[in-house]
């Protein structure tokens, strides 16, 4: 990369001559002035808001700053503080089951010769399909108080730290499956060659061998399930019962008490994990680049019969409670009044008659998704673009760079509390974007801004960093090059990138649960105060509304990417 | 080339740092229109950080260059007079072999069909004048790279800057690839700079050789020149085989133990250390130990220690008196059945006057 190139030099004194400055083509004030607008954009966008939530937290309700005198009234709570404990214990409660249970699935989909691997692999990212709200829901349906199998709790209630566990492990599994999937994919068949020709005995190839080479997919599995747990805000708001943790605080504080001072502290409280756990996870990534740049031969498993059919049993247990999960939810969807009267019924899609949005809210959220893949694709694709192709100003393309990289530290609780602040403050002049769809698709946008621009900038590092030069030495503009070359080499990964917005746009509560209005309420939102208001089934048809939505949307998508690929199979190296 | 020539290109006192590590150190240089020059040396020497200062992407720290009679130094690359060939070939992958040779055509507005003759006859320069419809992934290497060396060509620049272009291909295509480069070259006259660490393509593609060091140029010459004459010992290592002793100077002939060698020495004094150098085909050898030593001056008597079998010559390790260390030397493969050369056999070795190089060593 050259990335060196007008670095203002700090030696040119030794030399005693003075330092040349290239003259600036006109490309090159069009990349710098779009790297300048991006990072503007993020600074109103990110900085901003996370500033006024800051100092929001030590202000008094007049506005008159009090210091510390917030976090010392919440510190005093006993009920506030006990929150974190609660937080602190479901999240390393289901970073370590789900790492254990997901850690046996990618291994069975990757090491082992098992029958069916697509299909439990498909089976395994449903939740993704899903809003959270969606496995809790289910869960009351299987073991609340009117649930089928009650009784195998022995009395224990699900409405509680049971059923939240329970409940984060289903949708945060396909998130951990998929980085150990990764992680577990790029073996080398050499080691495995050598340790067996050193006759290895199984067990010690996994400890020496397997296992170290999953090490960075293991801590980075841990760091983000943590992360996903101790942020999430619907499961502990749908069947956490008196069970307190950080996230339903900040919403009990801001939407139910109107506290907006004491919510500003809780979202704080709630960001010092995230950004540990988000400084811990780019540690880990930044030592997985070195182990991954060795020439590799892929490892291909070989068929053994009794481990094969161990792995397929354990697979089929927990693609059964996927399944039964969903069914459970798609079922009682269709119940008239559970569980008294189980005749079938459409009336609980009639959302119209309910409180919550009605059809309006699916309408609002698909829309938001399509506003989110179609400008949040072409914006994150631009600014990754600009981060790795301009020539010089180092310094401005790291700044742009970090600010895509600070949404992942922030919850969306906390996006979301941080942008109340912020775009309802009387004197902001982008105030008239509040309570509008405009607001909600910036949020969202934000929200999923760095996993999006981290795929860009993969793409986008894997052609030639030389192109640009050719292109310069045969004085084509930077924009012929981009629109004829960089953008169709990386127009699958700009899908991928639109496919995961939409996902999210349709199935994310959290930022968005600060910030809808009644004109533009969500889906999402919708099932989560229905289930409020008592009305569980429509909030379950509401979720699978969403579930079904998603999943056409991700059909279509693989049959776009899957009609690209055959259609540039042979520029593509295969 | 002549002197009275014009210098294309004009590099002077050009300097590159990287932080604080010096890429390139106060260089100057000039090279002549229509010349094929290479920037030869060891990695990290600074030849392709050159190269590159010379195409402006990534500009020096000082210095100014002069490209036909006009100061490029502040130009951004957009605005320089060059074609660029990489290592990596970087063809755009999603455009077929006629699109990428037309890139830049398509960028002067010129008329498709001129655009469609001059890709056809570009291609038929290089030798590829069918699969116009293919992609990049379906060629071989060295096609791809012919294809990279037209569209380099192919809005008729000034300046055809190499950088390592045939490093990344299979040695038989590489050698036949570098005449037709050369060939090339001959045809359209083109100025030409090509960057290689590989002394065997210098020596056989330029008209002169860089050869570079540490950023700094350690000698400009004429592969002859390079090579017969190294004007320093890493030139003289770093090119070709070489036999390094260390020796002295007395009385106008170099002393190495009990032997002395004559040989120019220039007017170096007496006393001072030097190192004396001979290439391994430059000694001669024979079996006369009943003649007498003393005859010929610059003889010693050695000790084959062993043969290396190379094909056309056979490669000898001698081990000669006190101060020689283990020499290098090749014999035709004749010559060894000849002398029934085998290992410990005694022979004596002679180093020609007029093959002897000495470098005085730096105090």
């Amino acid at each position: 990369m050259s990335s060196v190139a007008a670095l203002p030099v700090s030696a040119t004194s030794v030399s005693g001559a003075s330092s040349v400055r290239i003259r600036i083509s006109r490309d090159d004030i069009a990349l710098r002035s779009g790297l300048l607008l991006l990072i503007t954009l993020l600074v109103v966008a990110v900085v901003f808001p996370l500033y006024t939530l800051l100092s929001k937290s030590f202000e008094d309700m007049d506005g008159e700053f009090v210091g510390l005198q917030n976090f010392r009234e919440y510190f005093e709570t006993p009920a506030l503080f006990n929150s974190i404990t609660n937080s602190l214990g479901v999240a390393i409660s289901v970073a370590i089951i789900v790492l254990v249970l997901a850690f046996v699935y990618a291994y069975a989909l990757t090491r082992t010769k098992m029958p069916l691997r697509g299909l439990f692999r498909g089976i395994a990212l449903i939740p993704i399909l899903a809003p959270s709200l969606l496995a809790a829901i289910s869960l009351i349906y299987w073991f609340g108080n009117q649930g089928v199998l009650k009784s195998w709790l022995f009395g224990a209630s699900i409405y509680g730290p049971i059923g939240v566990i329970m409940a984060s492990c289903f949708w945060v599994f396909p998130h951990a499956l998929m980085i150990l999937v990764t992680a577990l994919s790029t073996a080398d068949a050499r080691l495995y060659e050598a340790a067996e020709a050193l006759r290895t005995p199984k067990w010690r190839v996994f400890w020496t061998v397997t296992l170290p080479g999953a090490k960075y997919g293991i801590l980075s599995t841990g760091f983000i399930v943590f992360t996903l747990v101790i942020t999430d805000f619907g499961v502990p708001k749908v069947i956490g019962g008196r069970f307190n943790v950080l996230a339903t605080d900040v919403y009990k504080q801001v939407v139910g008490q109107q506290n907006f001072e004491m919510g500003a502290v809780v979202s704080l409280v709630l960001l010092l994990p995230a950004v540990v756990a988000f400084i811990a996870d780019r540690w880990v990534q930044r030592k997985q680049v070195a182990l991954l740049s060795a020439r590799a031969v892929p490892f291909q498993p070989k068929a053994d019969p009794l481990r094969d059919w161990l792995f397929f049993s354990f697979c089929s247990i927990i693609a059964f409670i996927f399944i039964a999960m969903l069914a459970m939810a798609a079922y009682a969807s269709f119940i008239t009044f559970w569980p008294y009267n189980l005749s079938f019924t459409l009336d609980n899609y009639d959302f119209d008659l309910m409180d919550g949005g009605g059809w309006e809210a699916y309408y609002n959220s698909i829309r938001l998704a399509i506003y989110c893949a179609v400008f949040g694709s072409g914006l994150i694709f631009l600014g990754s673009y600009l981060v790795e192709k301009t020539r010089g100003v180092t310094w401005l393309r790291t700044i742009l760079h970090l600010g895509a990289m600070l949404p992942l530290a922030v919850p969306g609780l906390v996006l979301g509390i941080a942008y109340i602040f912020f775009f309802n403050h009387p004197d902001n002049p982008l105030g008239f974007l509040y309570g509008t769809m405009g607001i909600l698709v910036i949020c969202t946008i934000v929200h999923f801004y760095t996993v999006s621009h981290l795929t860009c900038l993969t793409a986008l590092k894997q052609l030639d960093p030389e192109f640009e030069a050719v292109a310069l030495s045969l004085k084509t503009p930077v924009w012929r090059t981009f629109r004829k070359v960089t953008l169709p080499v990386c127009l699958p990964a700009l899908l991928d990138v639109a496919s995961y917005l939409f996902l999210n746009a349709m199935t994310t509560v959290s930022a968005v649960v600060f910030l809808y209005s009644p004109e533009t309420m969500l889906a999402s939102v919708a099932v989560l105060n229905m289930d409020d208001a008592g009305d569980i089934a429509p909030a379950a048809a509401m979720a699978l509304m969403i579930v079904y939505t998603s999943a056409c949307f991700r059909i279509m998508h693989a049959l776009l990417s899957r009609y690209l690929k055959r259609r540039t199979q042979v520029w593509r190296n295969q | 080339m002549p002197e009275s020539k014009q210098a294309y290109l004009h590099i002077e006192n050009l300097t590159k740092y990287f932080g604080e590590f010096v890429a390139v150190s106060k260089l100057s240089l000039e090279i002549f229109s229509g010349e094929f020059i290479c920037f030869l040396g060891p990695s990290g020497c600074g030849k392709t950080t050159l190269l590159r200062a010379i195409a402006g992407l990534d500009p020096q720290s000082s210095g100014s260059i002069t490209q036909d009679g006009k100061n490029i130094s502040n130009l951004p690359p957009s605005e320089r007079d060059f074609g660029i060939v990489f290592q990596s070939y970087a063809l755009f992958p999603n455009l077929t072999v006629f699109q990428n040779v037309a890139y830049g055509l398509e960028n002067q507005r010129l008329p498709k069909e001129e655009i469609r003759k001059r890709v056809a006859s570009l291609l038929e320069l290089v030798g590829m004048p069918e699969h116009t419809e293919k992609y990049p992934a379906q060629l071989s290497g060295g096609e791809q790279q012919r294809v990279a060396l037209s569209r380099a060509l192919a809005t008729s620049p000034g300046l055809l800057l190499l950088d390592e272009p045939l490093s990344a291909l299979d040695a038989r295509v590489r050698v036949a690839l570098r005449q037709e480069i050369r060939a090339l070259h001959e045809r359209l006259g083109v100025t030409t700079i090509l960057v290689t660490h590989d002394q065997e393509e210098a020596l056989s593609m330029a008209d002169r050789i860089v050869v570079m060091n540490d950023g700094r140029i350690e000698q400009i010459g004429t592969p002859e020149e390079i090579y017969s004459t190294p004007a320093s010992p890493f030139v003289a290592d770093f090119i070709g085989v070489m036999n390094f002793m260390q020796g002295e100077i007395f009385s106008g002939k170099v002393r190495i133990g009990e032997n002395t060698f004559s040989c120019e020495t220039a007017n170096i004094q007496d006393g001072r250390k030097v190192r004396l150098t001979v290439r391994p085909e430059d000694i001669l050898c024979r079996t006369d130990s009943t003649s007498d030593q003393s005859v010929s001056l610059n003889s010693f008597a050695v000790k084959v220690e062993s043969l290396e079998f190379l094909g056309s010559f056979c490669r000898l390790i001698l081990s000669g008196p006190e101060g020689f260390g283990k020499l290098k030397a090749d014999l035709s493969t004749h010559q060894v059945h000849e002398l029934k050369v085998t290992q410990d056999s005694r022979l004596t070795a002679e180093f020609p006057s007029r093959n002897l190089r000495i470098f005085p060593e730096s105090s």
